[in-house]
């Protein structure tokens, strides 16, 4: 008894609690209405450019379904015909007749059913090669900038779940849109045919059923689209807990986020009922509609049959006016199910089309220059910031600069003093908000970006390695490079010797993102990566930060004899690092702070000297 | 090792297609295990009376459709003919009386179809949330391991799409399936009424329609397989070169990219197109095929007519007549159809119940043991030292330890004293990662921890607050054995500032009450300020009502720690881990978060693991740790004299990993 009562309580809280849901969700339903409605034209424009070749399939599937419906339409017709005039009066010949005709009609109907079915899973799967491959090639064509903007797990997501999403919506739209329609036109002209009078009859249902199909595709449609958005609340709470289990556990919060859960889930259990509780009229209605049309033809029917003493309509004729009033009810019914499938790979549609329609922030010069003349690089009051907004600070503020051709430079500076973002200027990683970058005396966005990345080689701070042998990762740097070559980039870049040791040696197999490979051996690969372009200027963003100090030194070392014509720009978090360079740039706060050598900055500079007597400690004692 | 888990980002969406990189095993029925199945059921039977109801009206809603489809039979032979010839007395009253009595019928069948879909649309949606509930609550209670050993993406799925397959079985292909099943068995039986022989026919064919489907099924199963593989491999294949999009922009690999990415598009679209096919000409073949059986029919009917032969029928023996055949022949279109469309369903089916076994392995999965029964209780000492449990915040804890054997309960003031005796441990059997470790914690001294990575440093703490359990050895605080202690109590008396900084979305604010869930707003910016996080949060543009999403994405690292440090401090805790807490954030910076830390430290038993050596050598006690053995312990100074690895690593002659 105990359990009822509280069960029954329960119940009572979860109702109050809906009434609640329900006023908030409708205020909330106006607000999206509005901004809803705009864009959707311009999506299906731009998803369709990705269809391509496929138009053929795409084209060929709705007339295969099309042979496929008159197919089914006329075998009732005939196998009407073999009851009416073979079985009934006992006539075997027009059985076999009629049967042979059914058999080829049969096999006509499975050739258009079969090839349609073909046919159309090629184009949406084409659909979806293609659109895949335009928004992987538009991906290619990003700055860095636009990267950041959608963040790596997005554009993922988009590329895959978001595409097969799509794809099976083409796939029901090129089936299924011209097949209802078309059932729907020629179950009316055959049941025409057949009798006039009776099939004004499907005329008087129509609006009925019509308005109950746009009924509750409009009061379906705002719940669906809120539930997206409350699946993505749910899955993000998942996604935090699983990620941060070692926070919740640590503080016993398993309650609390059980809570957070069950109220999401809550949420979903609510609008999906209504949802479904509101698709569940659309069964009955078709059938309401079916058997209101069968009651009248029933009753029309045996009146004309009875009056007209049969010449106007036969049994069998009665007959499939009955196959064609479920048909014509049926594709009704498929279409307003057709609009839900679109509503619901709407989001996904729109996602996509929001990577095809980004624009790199970064442009191709018209006529870009070719060859990059030194290694020079010219900051000439440059400033930038990450975001468009004017009023955020800037993350370079008015700067500066003059590195000559072959120098080896340090940058030294604390987290957020935009010491990145000063190297990433060089190559036009991204595009200074105001004042030039030059290189070799050229302003960057003059060159072709090509040509200034191959000048220019970073080694970025948060490096990758890409599956593949140690050799294949090195080559990114220049795919054509002879074997010694790639034994010579190693070399400098102090990895040969570890590389050796492996028993695959420069055939050992790099996981994903260079798991099996330590934070310093990874970091020494990407140098010999960067190196192996024979770059004019190499950048390297805190990339030994991993490697002990008596084989950075041997890596600094390697360069200064043996590239002594490359522009060097080491960014460093130990003074050791950049102290022998010909200049040090110190950068505070997205300004230079100043420029000198080691023992200028010792002098002047209270930055330079807090850092270097901070790590000094210790360390001198044995120096 | 748990530093080393490599988690995949997956946000797939619910109602999408197949997730991501896992590749489901082969979908046939016979590979559902009978318990899966029982299971399923299982999960309907707190709604066992409302599943009964629906079925009844399923049951009346079927019938009311073969009765539409039994109608016109009635009609002409009834009413139409007998009206035809004037000597019947069949008039239009009585064809209207019958109609009258078919409308009522038909809308009773639609009432209850209306019912039944709104039944099963709350119980349907009750069932997922009560499934979705129990993964989510279940999940809670694993242990750290389990999130240790599987990956992100494939946790997500369960809760998206193998949620999903099970809300398309249960809302759909259940009613789907029960009503078909109501009208073959009555299409069955009047079949049978009208002949034995040609339901015979009937028989035959369908087992060879089966066997149709069972090779378009295999083949289509295959092909479905080869789909998932190839679309796991360009999953992850865009997943690994769009993490490292910036590197290929730095290389100008963007062609070569596309390259490969265009083979292995190539690759899906040749297996998905396949399987699609497969999937899609399921439809028009068995169609067809109910189109010959009804060809087949008439002239094996017919032929029986016309011979006629001895009808064997369930109601008696007699000759085939010809009306007889024509509405067997009706009939039969009504038998395949259903045929027909469960068919197509068996797909949906088996991978519904594959994602129902993924669920039920889920909530299979072992909770975290917890024999712990020495708890945590707010604590008043009265003068002459006697503790007592109180409700009052008197700023003291103390442990209470009832004694099973005499019934007593002993309380002992929380200090925060930690112990580790001759600890040994492996995260998989024969593989011991920790070997011997024995030291030591006052209650305030703070205790350093440096090794290179997969040293044995995150698994001592790991120990400590029991995400694992040792297998050798003691762990005592406050000279209780940790085994003794609830869980939840002994990680409540525990801090942890991690490296990887996990926030949650929400306010600033609750991020910092994460930390204690009844603390004041003054108490979290108390809290805030203590770690040096005040001031930075008040540039925010919302200040503490700045609300966090995507793991606090908008703040840097050094940020996002403070903040970290600040829940930490709400929480007040006697002992605090801090795991490279500042790793990742340079030293100016570090600086700050370090003031902050110190602050925190003040009074408490500290366990610090580090990196940077910088920010071990006020520490009471430093350990080097080497292959999960202490290898060098003693305070800075000390260490430095040794000459011996810390040395090393300090004069930075010593690359760590």
């Amino acid at each position: 008894m105990d359990e009822k009562t509280k069960r029954k309580e329960q119940n009572k809280k979860l109702r109050l609690e809906e009434k609640d849901y329900d006023k908030l969700n409708k205020k909330l339903d106006k607000e999206n209405k509005s901004e809803n409605s705009k864009n959707n034209k311009g999506v299906i424009k731009k998803l369709s450019r990705s269809i391509r070749e496929y138009k053929k399939y795409s084209v060929l599937s709705p007339i295969l379904v099309s042979g496929e419906v008159v197919m089914e339409v006329l075998i009732p017709t005939l196998m009407a015909k073999l009851i009416d005039y073979g079985i009934t009066p006992g006539n075997m010949n027009y059985v076999l007749k009629m049967g042979l005709i059914l058999l080829a009609a049969s096999f006509a109907s499975l050739f258009f059913g079969v090839e349609a079915g073909r046919v159309s899973s090629i184009a949406s799967a084409g659909f979806a090669k293609n659109l895949r491959h335009d928004m992987y090639y538009n991906v290619q064509n990003f700055a860095f900038s636009n990267i950041d903007k959608f963040s790596t797990a997005s554009i993922v997501t988009r590329l895959t779940t978001d595409v097969t999403n799509i794809q099976n919506a083409y796939m029901m739209i090129i089936r299924m849109a011209v097949r209802t329609p078309l059932m729907f036109v020629f179950s009316i002209i055959f049941a025409i045919r057949i009798n006039m009078r009776l099939s004004l009859i499907f005329l008087a249902i129509l609006p009925f059923i019509i308005a109950a199909a746009a009924l509750l595709f409009s009061k379906v449609n705002p719940l669906f689209r809120r539930i997206f958005k409350t699946y993505d609340k749910l899955n993000s709470v998942v996604e935090e807990n699983v990620r941060g289990i070692r926070v919740v556990k640590s503080y016993t919060r398993e309650d609390h986020e059980i809570s957070k859960f069950k109220s999401i889930s809550q949420k979903i259990y609510f609008d999906f009922k209504r949802a479904e509780q509101t698709m569940a009229f659309a069964m009955p209605i078709m059938q309401i509609a079916s058997y209101a049309g069968i009651i009248l033809i029933s009753w029309f029917g045996a009146e004309i049959i009875v009056n007209t003493a049969s010449t106007d309509l036969t049994t069998g004729g009665l007959m499939s006016m009955f196959t064609y009033c479920t048909q014509i009810l049926m594709s009704l019914m498929f279409l307003a199910v057709l609009f839900v499938q679109i509503v619901m790979s709407r989001t996904s549609a729109q996602r996509c089309v929001e990577i095809l329609d980004e624009k790199t922030d970064i442009k191709e010069p018209e006529t870009p220059i070719l060859t990059v003349k030194d290694g020079s690089i010219d900051f000439e009051d440059v400033c930038f910031s990450y975001s468009k907004n004017s009023e955020r600070k800037n993350a370079l503020d008015h700067v500066s600069v003059h590195i000559g051709s072959g120098e080896t430079v340090g940058i030294i500076g604390a987290t957020g003093s935009s010491k990145s973002t000063f190297v990433q200027l060089i190559p036009r990683l991204y595009d200074a908000s105001s004042g030039n970058v030059k290189v070799g005396g050229v302003n960057v966005k003059d060159y072709s970006l090509e040509v200034l990345r191959d000048n220019v080689s970073v080694v970025l701070q948060k490096n990758v390695l890409f599956s593949g042998t140690i050799s294949d990762n090195i080559r990114w740097g220049d795919e054509n490079a002879a074997d010694e070559e790639v034994k010579k980039v190693c070399e400098l870049a102090q990895a040969d010797e570890f590389i050796e040791k492996f028993p695959d040696k420069y055939n050992t197999y790099i996981d994903q993102g260079g798991a099996n490979v330590s934070g310093g051996q990874k970091q020494r690969l990407c140098i010999a990566r960067a190196l192996l372009k024979k770059p004019k200027i190499l950048i390297m963003d805190d990339s030994t930060s991993a490697v002990d100090t008596a084989t950075d030194a041997k890596i600094r070392e390697a360069m200064r004899t043996e590239i002594p014509d490359t522009t060097k720009i080491i960014i460093a978090q130990r003074i050791n690092s950049v102290q022998d360079a010909d200049k040090i740039i110190v950068l505070d706060d997205g300004k230079i702070s100043d420029v000198g050598t080691h023992e200028e900055l010792l002098k002047r500079s209270a930055i330079y000297s807090e850092v270097y007597h901070s790590q000094l400690k210790g360390g001198d004692e044995n120096a | 090792m748990p530093e080393n888990t490599e988690r995949r980002e997956n946000a797939s969406r619910p109602m999408g297609g197949p997730g991501r990189g896992r590749v489901p095993g082969n979908v046939k029925l016979s590979s559902i295990d009978k318990t899966t199945l029982k299971r399923t059921f299982g999960l309907f039977k707190p709604y066992r009376f409302r599943i009964f109801l629906v079925a009844v009206l399923i049951i009346i809603n079927s019938v009311a459709q073969v009765l539409s489809s039994m109608f016109l039979e009635t009609l002409i032979d009834d009413y139409i003919t007998p009206m035809l010839s004037s000597s019947s007395g069949v008039g239009f009253s009585d064809l209207a009386v019958a109609l009258m009595k078919m409308a009522c019928i038909y809308i009773v069948g639609a009432m209850s179809g209306l019912i039944y879909n709104m039944i099963m649309a709350a119980v349907s949606q009750g069932i997922l949330k009560n499934v979705r509930d129990n993964m989510f609550e279940h999940m809670q209670t694993l242990p750290v391991s389990y999130f240790d050993k599987n990956n992100y993406g494939d946790i997500m799925s369960f809760y998206t799409n193998d949620t999903d397959t099970l809300r398309q079985m249960i809302s759909q292909t259940i009613p789907q399936l029960i009503s078909s099943i109501v009208s073959v068995t009555a299409v069955f039986i009047s079949m049978l009424t009208i002949s034995v022989w040609l339901t015979a026919v009937v028989i035959i064919f369908l087992i060879f329609m089966f066997m149709i489907f069972g090779k378009i099924g295999a083949k289509s199963g295959s092909f479905f397989v080869k789909n998932q593989t190839s679309l796991g491999k360009l999953n992850g294949y865009i997943e690994e070169l769009i993490n490292g999009q910036k590197i290929v922009k730095v290389f100008n690999h963007e062609e070569k990219a596309e390259q490969a990415f265009d083979e292995r598009n190539e690759e899906l679209f040749e297996n998905g197109s396949k399987a699609n096919i497969y999937a899609s000409i399921m439809g028009p073949i068995s169609n067809n095929l109910g189109y010959i059986l009804y060809v087949l029919l008439a002239v094996f009917g017919g032929f029986l007519a016309i011979k006629h032969t001895p009808n064997l029928a369930i109601t008696g023996v007699d000759t085939v007549t010809l009306g007889a055949i024509a509405s067997f022949l009706t009939l039969s279109r009504s038998f395949i159809m259903p045929i027909s469309n469960v068919s197509q369903q068996i797909n949906s089916v088996a991978m519904a119940l594959a994602g129902a076994k993924r669920i039920f392995t889920l909530l299979d999965e072992k909770s975290e043991e917890d024999n712990g029964y020495v708890t945590l209780v707010r604590a008043k000492v009265s003068d002459d030292g006697k503790i007592t449990e109180t409700n009052e915040r008197t700023g003291k804890w103390a442990w209470k330890h009832p004694h099973k054997a005499d019934g007593s309960i002993d309380y002992k003031l929380q200090r925060g004293n930690i112990v580790l005796d001759d600890v040994t441990f492996g995260y998989e059997p024969n593989k011991t990662v920790l070997h011997n470790i024995s030291l030591y914690a006052e209650p305030g001294q703070k205790v350093a921890f440096v090794g290179a990575t997969g040293a044995g440093k995150t698994t001592i703490t790991n120990l400590i607050n029991r995400f694992y359990d040792i297998e050798d050895g003691k762990i005592r605080y406050d000279d209780i054995n940790i085994n003794k202690i609830k869980k939840a109590d002994l990680r409540r008396s525990l801090g942890v500032v991690l490296q990887d900084v996990n926030l949650f979305t929400g306010t600033v604010m609750d991020n910092i009450r994460y930390g204690r869930l009844d603390a004041t707003d003054e108490e979290c910016i108390a809290a805030a300020k203590l770690a040096n996080a005040d001031e930075f949060i008040r540039m925010l543009p919302e200040g503490y009502d700045t609300v966090l999403k995507g793991d606090g994405s908008g703040l840097s690292q050094g940020q996002r720690q403070l903040i970290s440090i600040a829940r930490a401090a709400v929480a007040d805790p006697p002992v605090m881990i801090l795991d490279e807490a500042t790793s990742s954030i340079d030293t100016r910076t570090e600086a700050i978060v370090q003031a902050g830390m110190d602050a925190l430290m003040k009074g408490r038993t500290v366990f610090v693991i580090a990196h940077r050596l910088s920010t071990v050598q006020n520490s009471d006690v430093i350990m080097v740790l080497e292959n999960g053995r202490i290898i060098e312990r003693g305070n800075h100074e000390s260490l430095i004299k040794q000459k011996g690895k810390y040395y090393r690593l300090y004069t930075g002659a010593f690359e760590l990993e």
